[in-house]
């Protein structure tokens, strides 16, 4: 059968096109630039091959940096995932006031802008002013983020979950509305345990929603910045300087530009390929014939 | 195995029901053999689902009361209830296998290995699943994903009654057949009582022994397939079961019959059908004549020498719709619109008349049947 073929068709894709090329594809390549050459100015310009690269690699704080990134995602990944899931099995549903004040409530932190949820958790956080912070002091615990390493790491994780969670929970809950009431019957009717149905229908049920809520929490918290740049500013010492924050402060404190953008491309890669492997991951397993 | 009856059950969904209208399903008392297929055939909104999940349990009725075999069932869950039931949209547990998915109730119930093992491969030999065994479920085709919803209330040997709720809805026309076959083969086979909803009369009479048809949360009539044919005890039987519909045409009674906008159609000998004791001056009666039943006439010839034709009532041919081994003649009687079931090589006379025959037509007072 003959196919009409018309390049004028081109002419509908390229508005978006020209979007992508000037809002990633470009500053991408600008970033590649950098990472190869050394550049002083306009026309100075100087080959220097995978010599930014080499630096990067050896830098020992980078691989702090990533090590402590990457624990910091699982930590997330660990908490908000299996948060979520059970707020959304707690959540009322159908219609009604109970339904519609949950989803307001948890939508709130989400509407929050970044920086306002790093200072809210500044102040919430203070040893003397603040709500948390002087009642853990009152308890008697000796809790202090702003000189203490894991201190500071309880609370950023602490405000990323509270920042974050709702989301989990609002996916999974979309995912747990959408099965047919015909499965609970079924399984009611076939002697099916509270545990069972979980396993058995929702998990299954939520699955496509739950790859969504861990590829996003994954990404987000991967290239975390704003919160603890607010809140901790990485410190104590290095303790929350995670990778978008020790790119910055290479590429913009020491005006590094060369290693940054060596950096960057390699962060880029990673992101990628985590994700990348994740997804095949998630999406080929449990679909398989084999048991 | 137990008989199932159903004693003044009433429901509404809601908490102070004061009219009947208030109510999904009325007042109403029943029961059934046990090992007899049942459907429940009305059209939708007609409360039969409602009926259906009070027999599994999974809606409490707000009055009456429910017996499995002289059990008082009303207030237990459904798993505790011996049924089982077959959803509109196949019910599997995507995650497992076919196998795991057959065994899943028995395992809930703590069945031992090898009974269970054997339990779920007879099932599966009944069913032709046998093949897919292995197979994840949620991979499987709608119909095959049906069966195993059967199969799952197949395994129990608790289990006294299968109902099924409009199961065949999203399955494709050609494995309907195939897969109501089964599910007779299958009753013959394991004798269980299988209640069937359906709001399509071809389901509902080539599957069931006997059939219920509701409409506005009550039973109206509850026969065997040709009982229902032939002796539509509500006029709403009439026009929903048969394709088309019986023609229902308001009359007022005369003497040895009834007129039609005067033109009188006679009716079966017996006492005189107003004589009852819910005739009154408002009663609304109507005739009621299957197409299959009305028999189409030359008036001329039949009346041989000019006069009129006796029992013959002129109508004018309106339309004729051919279907393949018969036609439907539409034709017009006084005000009122007639259809008629003519078989396939029999011509339509160029003046038609059409005869009543006195057995084959009923008479309806208010709705209801008379004699």
């Amino acid at each position: 059968m003959d196919k009409p073929w018309n390049n004028r068709a081109w002419l509908l894709v390229l508005p978006v096109v020209a979007i992508v090329a000037f809002s990633a594809i470009l500053p991408l390549m600008t970033v590649v630039n950098y990472s190869v050459q050394d550049i002083f100015g306009p026309g100075q310009a100087y080959w220097v091959g995978t010599e930014w690269y080499r630096k990067v690699l050896e830098d020992e704080r980078l691989r702090d940096a990533l090590l402590r990134q990457m624990l910091y995602s699982l930590a997330v990944l660990a908490i908000e995932i299996p948060l979520g899931v059970a707020i959304a099995l707690c959540m009322p549903s159908g219609k009604g006031w109970r339904t519609s004040l949950t989803l307001v409530l948890l939508a709130l932190p989400l509407l929050i802008p970044w920086n306002v949820v790093g200072t809210i958790w500044q102040i919430f956080a203070r040893g003397d002013i603040g709500l948390g912070g002087a009642a853990l002091q009152r308890l008697g615990l000796d809790y202090n983020y702003t000189g203490d390493p894991l201190d500071a790491w309880l609370t950023v994780l602490a405000m990323d979950v509270w920042h974050w969670t709702s989301l989990v929970a609002l996916l999974a809950y979309a995912g747990l509305q959408a099965i047919p009431p015909a499965f609970y019957q079924a399984a009611k009717i076939d002697g099916a345990s509270r545990w069972s149905v979980f396993r058995y229908i929702q998990l299954p049920k939520m699955r496509g929603v739950l790859i969504i809520a861990v590829l996003l929490r994954f990404m987000d918290s991967f290239m975390i910045y704003t919160e603890p740049f607010v809140l901790t500013g990485g410190g104590p010492g290095n303790a929350t300087t995670f990778l978008s924050q020790f790119l910055t402060r290479m590429a913009v404190g020491q005006f590094d530009l060369g290693v940054a953008a060596a950096f960057s491309i390699i962060y880029f890669l990673i992101v990628l390929l985590f994700s990348y492997v994740f997804y095949t991951f998630i999406t080929k397993v449990g679909t398989g014939d084999a048991r | 195995m137990a008989t199932i009856e159903l004693r003044d059950i009433a429901h509404s969904y809601r908490p102070d029901p004061r009219g009947p209208s208030d109510y999904a399903l009325r007042r109403l008392s029943r029961s059934w053999e046990d090992g007899t297929a049942c459907a429940l055939l009305g059209p939708s909104g007609c409360g039969k689902t409602t009926l259906l999940n009070i027999i599994s349990g999974l809606i409490t009725p707000s009055e009456g009361r429910i017996l499995f075999g002289g059990r008082d069932v009303t207030g237990l869950s459904p798993e505790r209830r011996n049924i089982a039931q077959v959803f509109q949209f196949p019910v599997i547990y995507d995650t497992m296998t076919v196998y795991d998915n057959l065994a899943f109730p028995l395992r809930n119930r703590g069945m031992a290995r090898p009974d269970l093992d054997r339990r779920v491969r007879r099932v599966a030999e009944l069913l032709d699943l046998t093949g897919d065994l292995k197979r994840r479920a949620q991979r499987l085709t709608p119909d095959a994903k049906q069966k195993i919803s059967l199969g799952r209330g197949l395994v129990r040997e608790d289990v006294a009654a299968i109902l099924f709720d409009e199961p065949l809805t999203v399955i494709d026309p050609h494995m309907k057949w195939q897969l109501r076959r089964k599910l007779r083969e299958i009753h013959k086979e394991v004798r269980l009582s299988l209640i069937y909803v359906t709001h399509d009369q071809v389901e509902a009479l080539t599957f069931a022994d006997q059939v219920a048809v509701m409409v506005d949360g009550a039973i109206v009539q509850v026969g065997t397939p040709q009982e229902l044919f032939e002796e539509p005890a509500h006029t709403f039987v009439g026009y929903f079961i048969g394709s088309p519909g019986m023609n229902l045409l308001p009359c007022e009674l005369a003497e040895g019959g009834a007129r039609v906008d005067g033109i009188p159609i006679p009716l079966p000998a017996g006492p005189r059908p107003d004589a009852g004791p819910h005739a009154g001056p408002g009663a609304r009666y109507e005739i009621g004549i299957r197409p299959e039943f009305l028999e189409i006439d030359h008036l001329g010839r039949a009346a041989g020498n000019g006069g009129a034709a006796p029992g013959l009532v002129p109508v004018d041919v309106t339309d004729v719709a051919f279907l393949g081994t018969h036609r439907i003649v539409t034709a017009r009687l006084g005000r009122h619109t007639v259809k008629v079931k003519l078989d396939e090589g029999r011509p339509v006379p160029g003046d038609p008349g059409l005869r009543f025959p006195p057995g084959r037509t009923k008479l309806y007072r208010d709705g209801v049947l008379v004699n």
